[in-house]
């Protein structure tokens, strides 16, 4: 997909808003099979596809790319995975549903705190980079020995006990499970949990 | 050759092993026919509905061991209404009447009743072998009977089944005489397993060469397990999530220390990342590793591990390894022939986190490389065409971009001579599966170039009848032929009807062949069958002019099969 590399005038643009959300990943998502004018996706509905319309398909379905697609992701088939595999790497709607484990994120020197779904993610790397996402930083290498190295924001949390600890040490089973609150700390203040800028 | 008696030319096909050269064998004359037929042991059916199983047993007195595979490919895509066919059932009823003394049976996408898995358990003596994949239809309890009764199984092997699990008591069905396992593999199975069992099953089975668990076999019996049998050649754990401070833990580091046999791995369906080292020790032998039903690793994890992996030939992961990890299995395994990448996220918005960077980077690395099936964010011509001059040998190549009809993002053309170059340069290039933006031009290549192709998969491609026809006219070798959502019509359908009769089958979706199209077709050529399938039921049978959803055709012996549900319409 080919964008216009812009001014970044975004950048100093001045809004309302938590600094890092924006209206980009909306975009990405529509301008996908917009892009292309060869053929655009069937509707969901499988059956309708051999409906009414008797004329050459592709002309047919050309009228339907505006709103093809928000059903990118839902064509019958496709990608072509076995629903064996489907069912094992993603866990069914129901069960994700009942078990949502919803915690506040707080971040040094932002205005208000956002709350993310633990059971959203699979493991810690999905975790990191939607907090980096939601929140406009980057966290450090991490290691058992040292922590997060090479930058000044740390990601920490509340245990059941009420002891602050460092993201990443245990399973990720057992951090969702013990989880309350999630803090990105910044700063001096992290240092004082062994990061080294 | 009519100077040898039979006597003399029966061991001399003992030596012909493959179904091809069997094949060919029984051709020849009326002679090699029925030598070759009174000899014949293993019998593969590539399409249960091509024939039926009394012409199977009436040609075949000495068959041990019988392949059969039902439902069309793009069934396990969903593509293909559960009831659709492929029952085991008539054949095992068949067989079990007839004097076959039945060895092995393996499966491909068939509907496997708990009454057929009891009546094979309780027919064939000498039953070794049950190798089921991507099949539905039965329970634990049908498990419960081949374990019961088979007295000298040495193979259950369930791939991605879709099993119904009534929470093992099976595995307590094998008798305490059983000791002849060589292979078990319940990995796809969801429920509990009573693991007192397993373990003494593994502890009395001093020939067992593969084991594959699943997910609830917890850290601490594969330690036991491992203890038990260190003369695994395939081990496939289920939940690896030891605590790191255990005993258990460092007992199964030494138990892995023993296991000097192990070249397969898989598993690791649920995983504490912290403790893969401790498998390092096996890595050095392993030729297949296959970790992608891993979710819980991460790149790093998973590109750490592979450093250890210098002789793997097989490697199937997730794509969460990177571009960067792809370049690190370049860098390490220089054995590699196959290798498959799979989505994390396969209901994702199309975010792999692989690109063609990455496939680039394995072309380079690997020469040897002749299998690939690769699902990615994107791809560009000059890629592929890198890619072909890197790896002239490919046997298999399967793309799949998530977006299906993205084109080159450098360029925005459409990727036909990437796949072009493919199809130029791998002259052995026997099964391909297209995606991304394609013109006919991609088919202009490809019956062009691919001479050797028999399998092709087609996705959202071409312009017009024209693409399917080069296929059709330049592919001699095709056997197998899928496609969906790609216009093509009655005109590139009815070109050359004789073709269908070379070939295995047929698979149209999407497309632009009308009812009356498929009835032509089905007039002309009695040998073939046309099946429509009428999910939505708006068809009516007299319009002829109607696009038809589904057809699948394929030739047959035998003529309409008697079991077709009442959506599926026998032209």
């Amino acid at each position: 997909m080919a964008y216009e590399k812009d001014l970044n005038l975004e950048a100093t643009e001045l809004r309302l808003g938590l600094p890092g959300t924006s209206e980009e990943s909306a975009e990405k998502q529509t301008s996908a099979t917009l892009r292309s004018n060869k053929r655009a996706l069937p509707d969901m509905n499988e059956g309708s596809v051999s409906g009414d319309n008797h004329s050459n398909v592709a002309a047919a379905k050309k009228c339907d790319q505006e709103t093809a697609s928000p059903t990118k992701a839902q064509v019958v088939g496709w990608p072509p995975i076995r629903s064996y595999r489907k069912n094992c790497l993603q866990p069914k709607k129901t069960e994700a549903e009942t078990a949502r484990i919803y915690v506040k994120v707080s971040m040094d020197g932002a205005p208000y705190l956002r709350k993310i779904d633990l059971k959203g993610y699979k493991g810690y790397p999905e975790l990191l980079k939607a907090l980096e996402d939601m929140f406009k930083f980057k966290v450090g290498e991490y290691s058992e020995r040292e922590g997060y190295n090479g930058s000044e924001f740390v990601p920490t949390y509340e245990d059941k006990d009420g002891d602050w600890m460092l993201v990443g040490d245990v399973p990720w089973e057992m951090f969702t499970n013990s989880c309350k609150r999630l803090r990105i700390m910044k700063g001096s203040e992290a240092r004082g949990l062994g990061c080294v800028v | 050759m009519n100077y040898f008696p039979d006597e003399v030319l029966e061991p001399v096909f003992d030596f012909i092993t493959s179904h091809k050269d069997r094949n060919s064998v029984s051709l020849v004359c009326k002679s090699w026919f029925k030598i070759e037929r009174y000899s014949r042991q293993r019998v593969f059916i590539g399409n249960c509905y091509s024939t039926c199983p009394e012409r199977l047993i009436a040609r075949f007195p000495g068959l041990k061991s019988l392949t059969l595979k039902g439902k069309p490919h793009f069934a396990d895509f969903n593509l293909v209404p559960h009831d659709w066919g492929g029952f085991l059932y008539p054949w095992i009823e068949a067989l079990a009447k007839s004097r076959i003394g039945l060895e092995e049976l393996r499966l491909k996408r068939m509907v496997v009743s708990d009454e057929s898995l009891e009546l094979l358990s309780k027919s064939f003596v000498n039953f070794k072998s049950l190798v089921l994949v991507s099949c539905e239809g039965f329970t634990t309890d049908g498990l419960a009977a081949i374990a019961a009764n088979c007295r000298f199984l040495r193979e259950l092997d369930l791939q991605e089944n879709e099993v119904d699990d009534h929470r093992g008591h099976w595995l307590s069905c094998f008798p305490e005489s059983c000791t002849s396992l060589v292979s078990l593999n319940f990995a796809c199975l969801k429920g509990e397993i009573n693991l007192g069992a397993l373990e003494r099953l593994v502890a009395r089975s001093p020939n067992l060469k593969s084991l594959r668990l699943n997910r609830a076999v917890p850290f601490d019996t594969l330690e036991k397990l491992l203890m038990q049998a260190p003369q695994l050649l395939d081990l496939g754990t289920g939940s690896y999530v030891p605590d790191p401070s255990s005993e258990a833990y460092n007992r199964l580091k030494s138990a892995i220390q023993r296991c000097k046999s192990i070249r397969s791995l898989s598993g690791f369906l649920e995983v504490n990342p912290r403790c893969m080292s401790a498998i390092y020790p096996i890595c050095a032998n392993l030729t297949f590793l296959n970790l992608s039903y891993a979710p819980g690793l991460s790149g790093n994890e998973l590109t750490k591990l592979i450093q250890h992996c210098r002789k793997l030939q097989r490697l199937w992961i997730l794509d969460y390894i990177g571009d960067k990890g792809l370049g690190v299995v370049a860098s390490t395994c220089k054995e590699l022939q196959e290798l498959r990448v799979f989505p994390t996220d396969p209901l994702g918005a199309g975010n792999a986190a692989v690109t063609e960077e990455g496939l680039v980077l394995i072309s380079a690395g690997c020469p040897k490389l002749n299998s690939l099936l690769y699902f990615c964010q994107q791809m560009t011509n000059a890629a592929l065409i890198t890619v072909a001059k890197n790896c002239p040998n490919f046997i298999c190549f399967r793309l799949c971009i998530l977006d299906p009809i993205k084109p080159d993002p450098v360029t925005n053309r459409p990727l036909d001579e990437g796949f072009g170059a493919i199809v130029e340069s791998c002259e052995g290039l026997k099964r391909l599966s297209l995606s991304g933006l394609l013109s006919d031009q991609v088919f202009l290549y490809i019956g062009m170039y691919a001479k050797q192709l028999e399998m092709l998969s087609i996705a959202f491609a071409g312009d017009s009848d024209e693409g399917m026809l080069y296929v059709l006219n330049g592919c001699k070798k095709l056997r197998k032929l899928e496609i969906r959502d790609s216009p093509f019509g009655n005109a590139a359908l009815l070109e050359d009807v004789g073709k269908y009769e070379t070939m295995r089958s047929l698979w149209m979706s999407s497309c632009e062949v009308t009812l009356g199209g498929c009835k032509t077709l089905a007039e002309k050529m009695p040998s073939l069958s046309v099946e429509i399938i009428n999910e939505s039921q708006q068809m009516e049978f007299s319009l002829d002019d109607r696009t038809v959803d589904k057809m699948y055709l394929y030739r047959t012996l035998v003529g309409h099969r008697k079991d077709a549900p009442e959506f599926v319409w026998i032209l």
